[in-house]
């Protein structure tokens, strides 16, 4: 499909050249779509996209004023927002950049240790860490080292959906195996030396570690917790106000390059684009995979159908629903990053602008769910969202335990 | 006083060893330098640092980050400055492209004089690295230049002197930079000879 790049009014723009960064990972690739086919471009703005190496940098860049805007991990704006880890600075965001996306992959040693203890343990997907459980008991009584898990930043997005699904099967993450944090372009070197035996990471590196024969995925991010956000634009919150026009635009350009790239038939030319050298700079065979659904979780195994392993646009993805920053709140309180008296609501407000976002839809002439939060793990299938004058479809929000979280 | 101990992360061992080298004549103690490749976790760990100093593009930093100090019983967090550490310091070594990690607790005045002597340096390298990037493009120009005066030489059979100044020439009637209108004689005599 070719784009509309005639280009916009710009004349209100409070800011035309933007800093925008992001890390090389797969869903990067609105910000790379936005830029490489002219939509930024297309609504005035001149955007410089600068990769950054690690995720401390992005906050720190964005906090002290060296990028406009940046690709946040989910969790990323409640952090900074809160001062977890790092200096307190209010940040926000109106636009989720990508749903899913990571998986949890474990070496060739552990897989074989598992397969030994129960030849069955991954027959049924979603794979639970049952029988992980009693290899870590096994390996208590015998005096053993612990295993060692890796995810990639202390608060992110990985690091909560691995405690959650391995405190699924009563694993505490804390005291049963050790937590670290590796780069993600380090992860599949890292599990080949055996000095991590499993890592939840976003793509490419789970296909990384699979086509080159190194590990094995056991769990996907999507089969944990269906279309969940991962990365979101976050911007601090006083160039969101200082800068209420520009903000549209770069809203408006990704959202057109999400619906492009969410076109099944633009996903092998959008592979092309990110695995480039100005983005993730890697053969374009380990891109394929996630962004074409076509998926792998052993090297010799078959292709499995995952078409919503990595989503944009599709069943309003990039709406910023409260109900998903709740849940990642909910497990910050549940591991001790957080105090449990917070006022979870109004800082869940503060920090997720839906109003802003619905706004950007409305003249665009796009459809948008009226509600800011939908009751999460009740929907085992698609659904419809209806409002007065449309109706939106909505996948699956299941998690992979029966679990459901309501917030209200 | 005990001597502080400092460690550097850095990629670019030619700026760790002037980081080094400078940080030991202020008085400090550097017990190593690593590099993002090392296995972080296992050498901080033996040689318990006060202060982590890093190269704001280093991918180490997120390890860092997650990072805990085991002093004397109890695990301390590694943190990034700390609650009151001065914002134009922070921003000032943003901006220098140098990050630092201290173990929680400690001493806040201990921090300032350590970052100044590492934001000057980080800053005077890079300083250092613009200029051979000048040098560096300057005789590229200068290859570029002999490249172009040799087709025109070539072609229009005259000296040298002859071919600079149809170059100049052209530059001041296309309003480009002397350097561009050579790659672009350059690059149609390569297109037309393929």
């Amino acid at each position: 499909m070719s784009l509309e790049t005639q280009q916009h009014d710009q004349s209100n723009l409070e800011k035309q050249q933007l800093n925008i960064g992001f890390v090389p990972l797969t869903d990067c690739a609105t910000l790379a779509v936005a830029k490489e086919k002219g939509l930024f471009k297309k609504y005035g703005l001149d955007v410089n996209l600068s990769k950054e190496v690690s995720w401390a940098n992005i906050r720190d860049k964005l906090a002290y004023g060296m990028l406009d805007c940046a690709q946040m991990l989910a969790t990323m704006p409640i952090t900074s927002t809160l001062g977890m880890g790092g200096w307190k600075k209010e940040t926000v965001t109106s636009l989720v950049l990508g749903v899913n996306g990571n998986a949890v992959t474990i070496s060739n040693g552990l897989y074989d240790e598992l397969k030994k203890l129960n030849p069955e343990f991954d027959k049924q997907r979603p794979v639970a860490a049952d029988t992980l459980k009693q290899l870590i008991e096994l390996k208590k009584v015998n005096g053993e080292k612990p295993l060692t898990f890796a995810h990639v930043f202390p608060a992110s997005t990985h690091n909560y959906f691995l405690r959650y699904w391995l405190a699924s099967s009563g694993i505490d993450p804390d005291h049963d195996i050790q937590l670290s944090v590796i780069p993600p372009q380090q992860m599949v070197t890292n599990l080949e030396a055996n000095i991590v035996d499993g890592f939840c990471v976003g793509e490419p590196w789970n296909q990384s570690a699979i086509s080159n024969g190194t590990g094995h995925v056991l769990i996907t991010s999507h089969e944990i917790w269906n279309n969940a956000p991962d990365k979101v634009l976050g911007m601090n919150k006083e160039w969101a106000y200082r800068n209420p026009n520009t903000h549209k635009a770069v809203v408006k350009a990704l959202i057109e390059a999400a619906q492009w790239v969410d076109m099944h038939e633009n996903r092998v030319e959008t592979a092309e684009i990110v695995a480039g050298e100005k983005y993730i700079n890697v053969p374009v065979d380990v891109i394929l995979p996630s962004l074409t659904g076509k998926y792998k979780y052993h090297q010799d195994g078959e292709i499995v159908d995952l078409p919503d392993f990595n989503l944009f646009y599709k069943y309003a993805a990039a709406f910023p629903w409260h109900s998903h920053a709740a849940w990642y709140i909910s497990q910050m309180i549940r591991w001790g990053d957080l105090p449990d008296s917070l006022d979870v609501k109004n800082i869940i407000k503060d920090i997720f602008w839906v109003d802003f976002h619905r706004q950007v839809c409305t003249e665009m002439g796009l459809d948008c769910p009226v509600i800011n939060t939908k009751s999460e793990g009740h929907h085992l299938q698609q659904w419809e969202l209806f409002s007065d004058n449309h109706s939106i479809l909505m996948a699956a929000d299941t998690f992979f335990n029966g679990d459901t979280f309501d917030f209200s | 006083m005990k001597k502080l101990n400092v460690t550097i992360v850095d990629d670019d061992s030619g700026r760790s060893i002037i980081l080094e080298r400078a940080l030991k004549d202020a008085g400090y103690e550097v017990v190593a330098i690593l590099s993002s490749k090392d296995n972080l976790l296992l050498h901080i760990e033996k040689v318990q640092p006060d202060m982590i100093i890093v190269d704001l593009d280093s991918p180490s930093r997120d390890s860092l980050e997650s990072m805990r100090i085991v002093t004397q019983h109890n695990p301390k967090p590694i943190v990034m400055f700390t609650n009151d550490t001065d914002d134009s310091m922070i921003s000032e070594a943003i901006n220098a492209g140098v990050s630092a990690y201290v173990v929680d607790g400690f001493n806040e005045k201990r921090i300032k004089p350590i970052m100044d002597v590492a934001i000057a340096r980080f800053r005077e390298f890079q300083a250092l690295r613009n200029e051979l990037k000048k040098t560096r493009n300057t005789l590229e120009e200068r290859k570029t230049m002999d490249k172009a005066k040799g087709i025109i030489m070539d072609q229009r059979q005259c000296n040298e002197e002859d071919a600079y100044k149809i170059l100049r020439n052209l530059s001041m009637e296309n309003n480009k930079r002397i350097v561009e209108v050579a790659e672009q004689i350059i690059s149609i005599t390569g297109a037309l000879n393929r």
